[in-house]
């Protein structure tokens, strides 16, 4: 009984994290139609920003939030500089230049910081949540990781909702001729997608590194959840994304306590291959998917 | 005598196997020529063109992104390393290559079922999951595949009739190293014809009009699901085969050799040589394997450490992979036929030109 409520309490906390990583995939996917597999090591930069800044003596807040800027620029500057330019171009040729900036920023990673293991700061504690006499999986750390993906979806919710950019930019994603014919500064609302992408997937970079250690290949398996997660949930819904993260965490959590944690991202691969299979969609697909 | 051989050159299959047997001789020529690190190197060019041809089929021709070749090259070389276990054993290379295509081509159609009918990234983000996957797999079933050391590949003898044919064509003794590089490069001929000749061919007409135009492929009666899972099983047979030639040419299928690395670097290959096109894979496969060595170098001699120089190959791989999409996205030769073609029509027209004058 307790190793079933700290595995699924693990779980609970990762997903969230997964739930992150599948917006950023998510909030890309639908103003784009491209899938950002730059956003792993985008996340890995921003999550090396922070650990310049920390090991100055700055202190882990001003790492945090150096992380989430940079990761909100590299977002539009990548768009700008490097999607945009094959934008009307096959859609493969997207997808390839994500690939790309994939082995750039790895590359970069690698030259400027090595690949040595480096320890990476949390701001709350590690130590479990005593009980009565039982320690529960659960740690300041996870709260503060829980606590920080529901402000932030909150904040995007509250955005897209209750504001002229949030509108402006939905109408964008939905038809871009039409809003282009309606004022709307297409080409900005793009960028700015990828921006907040990118800072969501900041988040997820520094949540995954809290009390762990960072290499330039750290975050390359939660692209694979992240696009689990996000396939799981419907690649068209923000919900579904989030939906799909912790029902993934949680089901990935249970395979690594039972089975064995080499066979996690088997399990990730198990899971979408069924998904494809009996419901290409996702859950909470808005559309039919679209084979043509 | 020359309608004859007008015939040959003019039937596909024909020209194809021409080109086989000319790649044969320069194969022969130039294996001779070089010092057994060079034929070690030729193998892996061999085994990374095997790999990079089968995955330019696949996002060149029929237009889908596969990240997990890597993955499948992993499946090749372990169904290799677990035939080759020791000298003992005796089982002829040909049908080590043989399992390794057909486990991979299982595999393949696993993943191709479930992903490869769907438009969409879907296929993207299965081999990637698969690439991430399988250096797990290894390690949980430790006893059976070695762990994180992996399993040693044993090559079995030369057979005598070997030696002996190697000896009469060349007057030269036959090493293992160019032994190694020969299996490496007649396997890659014969998949290049297959590859070849399939793509000439109906098969190859099909994974083109789904890459150009999905709805005018449906309305003309092609089954869109089964062109693409076809095309990547055939591009994961491929796979398969290059990964048996890795265990021969490195005598280890082990899981660090087959990170998501090995799938990205097989997918900047195809890009700089030009999609679709097997001699731009074959150039693709020859920068992955002598790049490195210059960049590193270079690396080297502008005061970086070793290993730091050792990561600059990726780099430039990356760079370069962003660059020729955004500027020069039909690849060396596709650019090159382009610059042909361009010439071609403009000394038509001057043509016309004189004439009307």
């Amino acid at each position: 009984m307790q190793q079933l409520l700290n595995t699924a309490l693990t779980g609970l906390t990762l997903g969230m994290v997964y739930a992150a990583f599948a917006l950023a995939l998510v909030l890309i996917w639908r103003s784009t139609r491209i899938v950002n597999f730059a956003q792993a090591p985008m996340a890995m930069a921003t999550t090396f920003v922070a650990l310049v800044v920390i090991d100055a003596g700055y202190g882990y807040w001003l790492g945090f939030a150096a992380a989430l800027l940079s990761g909100l620029v590299l977002g539009a500057v990548l768009e700008r500089l490097v999607i945009r330019p094959a934008e009307g171009g096959p859609e493969i040729n997207a997808v390839i230049l994500t690939l790309g900036l994939f082995i750039v920023l790895h590359g970069v990673a690698a030259v400027v910081f090595g690949n040595r293991y480096r320890s990476f700061p949390a701001p709350f504690g590690l130590r479990g949540f005593e009980v009565g006499a039982t320690t529960i999986a659960l740690n300041g750390f996870g709260v503060f990781t829980i606590v920080s993906v529901l402000v932030v979806m909150g904040a995007l919710v509250a955005l897209f909702r209750f504001t002229d950019v949030g509108l402006r930019m939905r109408a964008a994603a939905l038809d871009q001729e039409v809003a282009r014919l309606l004022g709307v500064r297409v080409g900005h609302m793009l960028t700015l997608g990828w921006a907040l992408a990118a800072l969501v997937g900041s988040l997820a970079g520094l949540l995954i590194a809290g009390g762990s250690l960072v290499h330039p290949s750290y975050m390359d398996s939660v692209v694979v959840f992240g696009f689990v997660a996000a396939v799981l949930g419907g690649l068209d819904s923000p919900l579904g994304s989030v939906i799909g993260g912790l029902v993934l965490g949680v089901s990935l959590s249970f395979v690594s306590g039972y089975v064995g944690s080499q066979l996690v991202p088997l399990a990730a691969l198990a899971i979408l291959m069924l998904v494809l299979t009996l419901r290409p969609g996702g859950l909470f697909a808005h559309a039919p998917e679209r084979r043509v | 005598m020359r309608a004859r051989l007008g015939g040959l050159w003019r039937s596909t299959l024909g020209r194809h196997l021409v080109v086989a047997l000319a790649a044969l001789v320069v194969l022969v020529v130039v294996l001779e020529s070089v010092s057994d690190y060079r034929n070690t190197q030729l193998a892996a060019m061999a085994y990374l063109g095997i790999a990079a041809g089968g995955l330019t089929v696949l996002t060149g021709t029929n237009g889908q992104l596969s990240l997990g070749h890597g993955a499948l090259m992993a499946v090749g070389a372990y169904t290799a390393a677990l035939l080759l276990p020791d000298r003992d054993t005796s089982v002829p290379l040909s049908v080590v290559i043989v399992a390794a295509v057909l486990t991979t081509l299982l595999v393949g159609t696993v993943v191709g079922l479930a992903a490869a009918r769907l438009h969409g990234p879907y296929l993207a983000g299965a081999t990637l999951a698969l690439a991430v996957a399988v250096p797990g797999i290894a390690l949980y079933f430790k006893e059976t595949l070695g762990g994180e050391q992996g399993l040693p590949v044993v090559m079995p003898e030369i057979p005598v009739w070997v030696l002996d044919l190697a000896f009469f064509v060349t007057g030269q003794d036959l090493t293992r190293s160019r032994f190694t590089a020969y299996v490496a490069w007649l396997t890659l001929v014969v998949v290049y014809l297959l590859l070849a000749n399939l793509g000439a061919g109906r098969t190859g007409r099909r994974w083109r009009a789904v890459r150009d135009d999905e709805v005018a492929a449906e309305l003309a009666g092609i089954d869109l699901g089964r062109a693409r899972v076809s095309a990547f099983v055939v591009s994961a047979a491929a796979a398969g085969a290059a990964g048996a030639i890795l265990a021969f040419t490195v005598k280890l299928a082990a899981p660090s050799a087959f990170t998501l690395t090995l799938s990205l670097t097989l997918l900047a290959a195809i890009v700089l040589g030009g999609l679709g096109s097997l001699t731009g894979a074959l150039i693709g496969a020859a920068l992955l394997t002598f790049l490195p060595g210059v960049v590193t170098d270079l690396g080297r001699s502008a005061g970086l450490g070793d290993i730091r120089a050792a990561e600059l190959a990726p780099l430039v791989y990356g760079l370069v992979m962003v660059a020729v999409v955004l500027l020069a996205p039909a690849g060396i030769v596709g650019s090159l036929r382009g610059a042909l073609a361009h010439r071609r029509s403009t000394h038509r027209s001057t043509s016309s030109k004189g004439t009307a004058a």
